[in-house]
């Protein structure tokens, strides 16, 4: 098993036609993912590497049977794309694009806790269950099936965390950027809680960064829901207040979101966290008794 | 991205909030030809993008014209929080008999906008927080608006009377508005003032903008000071880099922005300092390799250069071709330590043993951090 994709996600990729769009669509599909229908108002009809492409989500959705959505629109028209594929009947639906307006995402946020459809992102690198489905922009091949769940808000340090765990003889289950904006549509605890349920997943990985209360509530969360044992590493540790560090939402504001307070709750729940990234392979194979 | 006092009056002014008359000037002469127009007793404020204005003696009560020209010349060039001083805000003096907080923030566990108001006004919102929760009034604003029977709660609730709770009711509704159709991250008036003839004034402003909205907001754009953000982050921004300036002597050039924390955690956990924190993104343009070069290469404390790249989108081979076109076109004499992960990972590294012979590579983060400490300790030759 694994969480929210595996071999049966059929993916519809918004803005196939695009740069990035046709880039990932043909690195999703490499890697073994049904991607069937692809995206974009005014080429419909045509297609992309043999993935036809259609002018509206529902059509696409209608001809293919896709139900998983991934998209790679351009950050103004992010927000209408997002709420077309909740219309159009998806299941999921994972948002790459970065930069988009975050009262756009009070809205959009809404509007996917009414229908309950899962939302991932914005500002995310995707997810991933190695050798089932890859639905995102990570570098498939540093990924090997095992026993790890891994939540992160980043991306290429999602990579490097997944490169020591890979390398330490450590496969995963699934692993998941939730986004680095302040608004967005999965939280940890979502992750947690459907990594809990998950037969495949013995242990979890947790990628955070400062800014927010997020890591403080999946800190909680863990505390009164979660059996398995959990690794964290919290990114920020030497990053100075009150500025954004790259992510939108990776902002110390006065004396909220500082990493000391993140890993201090981690810690007080029994959760490892680790000083440097490249400690978590080591920690986690020890954790789980697995030997290289 | 932040704007100054002054342009978040002009915000709330177009709002119909009231705002006091005012004036700016970046001169001496200016601040006195304002003083005509104004008259004394006035206040003259330094307009810079950092809190503690008051505490630095950047905020001061003039009552003639021989003070005016005494604070505005201390003022003018002074620096806080290593802001320059370049701009003053002049308004008469008010007379105030109460000071409200008022903010409107995004909430982020709650997923939407909270008003806050409180009867301490004028302090540290945050330091009430702690010490008198009680004392904030708090609204989730789940569709970005206030409504009017909401805001008559809150503001009967804090005042007595009969018209002041009224306007100041009417100030809170308009304020949220301003956050909605400018598309704040915050917008704060601290204090709110009630004058001793019943007046309710914001007497001060603060507006930050949601940089992802900047886009199809032209009158919030448009206030972007450059001069103010410093030459190195304007640069990085127009290169679509994302910059942020330290005191350490490391500097860093990584992709991604949770992989350039790390970097700057990974750097201080091996007992080296970070001079930056710089994610060039996904792309990997020879361009923005060299402009990010370029601002690293400025920086006066930077002894070592470490390039630490995890390929996914972004390929190794196209950063080594990057790093190789910078370093031909703006050669440096600083060294360089090169770690290539990733998307392409052999065919980036046999560009840098072939062209950049010189430089020190690291097949991990780890390595490569160490060797940019030693390298940065090492006494210069």
């Amino acid at each position: 098993m694994s969480i929210f994709i595996d071999e049966n996600t059929r993916v519809v990729v918004q803005g196939i036609t695009g740069r990035d769009g046709s880039f990932h669509a043909r690195g999703m599909k490499e890697y073994g993912t049904k991607v069937v229908a692809g995206v974009t108002p005014g080429k419909g009809g045509k297609d992309v590497d043999g993935i036809p492409v259609f002018d509206t989500v529902r059509e696409a959705v209608q001809k293919t049977e896709a139900n998983t959505s991934v998209i790679y629109v351009p950050a103004f028209a992010a927000s209408d794309a997002m709420l077309e594929a909740a219309d159009a009947g998806v299941q999921l639906v994972v948002c790459i694009t970065e930069g988009v307006p975050v009262l756009d995402m009070v809205r959009v946020k809404d509007v996917f806790i009414e229908k309950g459809i899962r939302l991932i992102g914005p500002n995310s690198p995707g997810l991933i269950s190695p050798g089932k489905s890859k639905v995102g922009i990570m570098p498939g091949a540093i990924h090997i099936p095992g026993p790890v769940g891994l939540i992160s808000r980043s991306g290429t340090l999602t990579y490097e965390v997944v490169h020591s765990l890979t390398r330490s003889g450590v496969g995963q289950s699934t692993c998941m950027g939730i986004g680095g904006d302040p608004i967005i549509g999965t939280k940890y605890i979502d992750a947690l809680a459907a990594f809990e349920k998950d037969p495949q997943t013995e242990a979890i990985v947790l990628i955070g960064e400062i800014g927010g209360s997020d890591e403080e509530d999946a800190a909680a969360y863990i505390r009164k829901e979660i059996s398995m044992p959990v690794v964290s590493f919290i990114a920020g540790q030497t990053a100075p207040p009150g500025k954004r560090m790259g992510h939108a939402g990776a902002i110390i504001s006065g004396s909220s979101g500082r990493a000391e307070d993140k890993i201090a709750a981690l810690k007080e729940v029994g959760v490892k966290v680790a000083a440097i990234p490249s400690e978590i392979g080591p920690l986690m194979a020890k954790t789980l008794g697995v030997a290289k | 991205m932040n704007i100054h006092e002054f342009e978040a009056k002009q915000l709330f002014a177009d709002a119909d909030i009231p705002v006091q008359e005012q004036r700016v000037a970046s001169t001496v002469d200016g601040a006195l030809t304002a003083a005509k127009a104004l008259g004394f007793p006035l206040v003259v404020k330094a307009q810079v993008h950092t809190g503690g204005r008051g505490k630095a003696g950047g905020v001061k009560l003039a009552k003639d014209e021989d003070e005016l020209k005494e604070y505005a010349t201390a003022i003018l060039g002074m620096d806080i929080k290593s802001h320059t001083v370049r701009k003053l805000l002049i308004v008469p003096a008010a007379d105030i008999a109460h000071e409200f907080y008022v903010g409107v923030v995004m909430d982020r566990r709650r997923g939407c906008p909270v008003l806050m108001v409180s009867s301490e006004g004028g302090v540290d919102i945050e330091e009430v927080a702690r010490t008198s929760p009680d004392k904030i009034a708090t609204v989730p604003l789940p569709d970005v608006r206030l409504k009017a029977h909401q805001a008559r709660e809150i503001a009967f609730g804090m005042v007595k009377g009969s018209k002041v709770p009224l306007r100041m009711a009417d100030i809170l509704v308009k304020l949220v508005n301003v956050y909605r159709e400018r598309e704040a991250s915050l917008a704060e008036i601290n204090p709110l003032i009630i004058t001793t003839d019943d007046g309710v004034i914001a007497l001060d402003a603060k507006f930050v903008a949601d940089d992802n909205a900047l886009f199809r907001q032209t009158k919030v754009a448009g206030f972007r000071d450059v001069e103010e953000e410093g030459r190195d982050e304007n640069e990085a921004r127009e290169n679509d880099l994302s910059y942020i300036r330290l005191d350490g002597s490391i500097g860093c050039l990584v992709n991604g922005a949770g992989l350039a924390m790390a970097t700057m955690d990974v750097i201080s956990h091996f007992k080296g300092t970070p001079a930056n924190f710089l994610d060039i993104g996904g792309s990997s343009r020879p361009e923005k390799v060299m402009a990010a070069m370029d601002i690293l290469c400025r920086d006066e404390n930077v002894r070592v250069i470490l390039i630490n790249i995890f390929g996914g989108i972004t390929r190794c081979d196209d950063v080594a071709k990057g790093l190789v076109e910078a370093l031909k076109k703006r050669p440096t004499a600083l060294p360089l330590v090169i770690r290539l992960t990733g998307t392409n990972e052999d065919a980036g590294r046999q560009i840098i043993a072939s062209e950049l012979p010189d430089v020190t590579t690291a097949a991990t983060m780890d390595e490569a951090v160490q060797a940019a400490v030693a390298l940065a300790q090492a006494p210069t030759a």
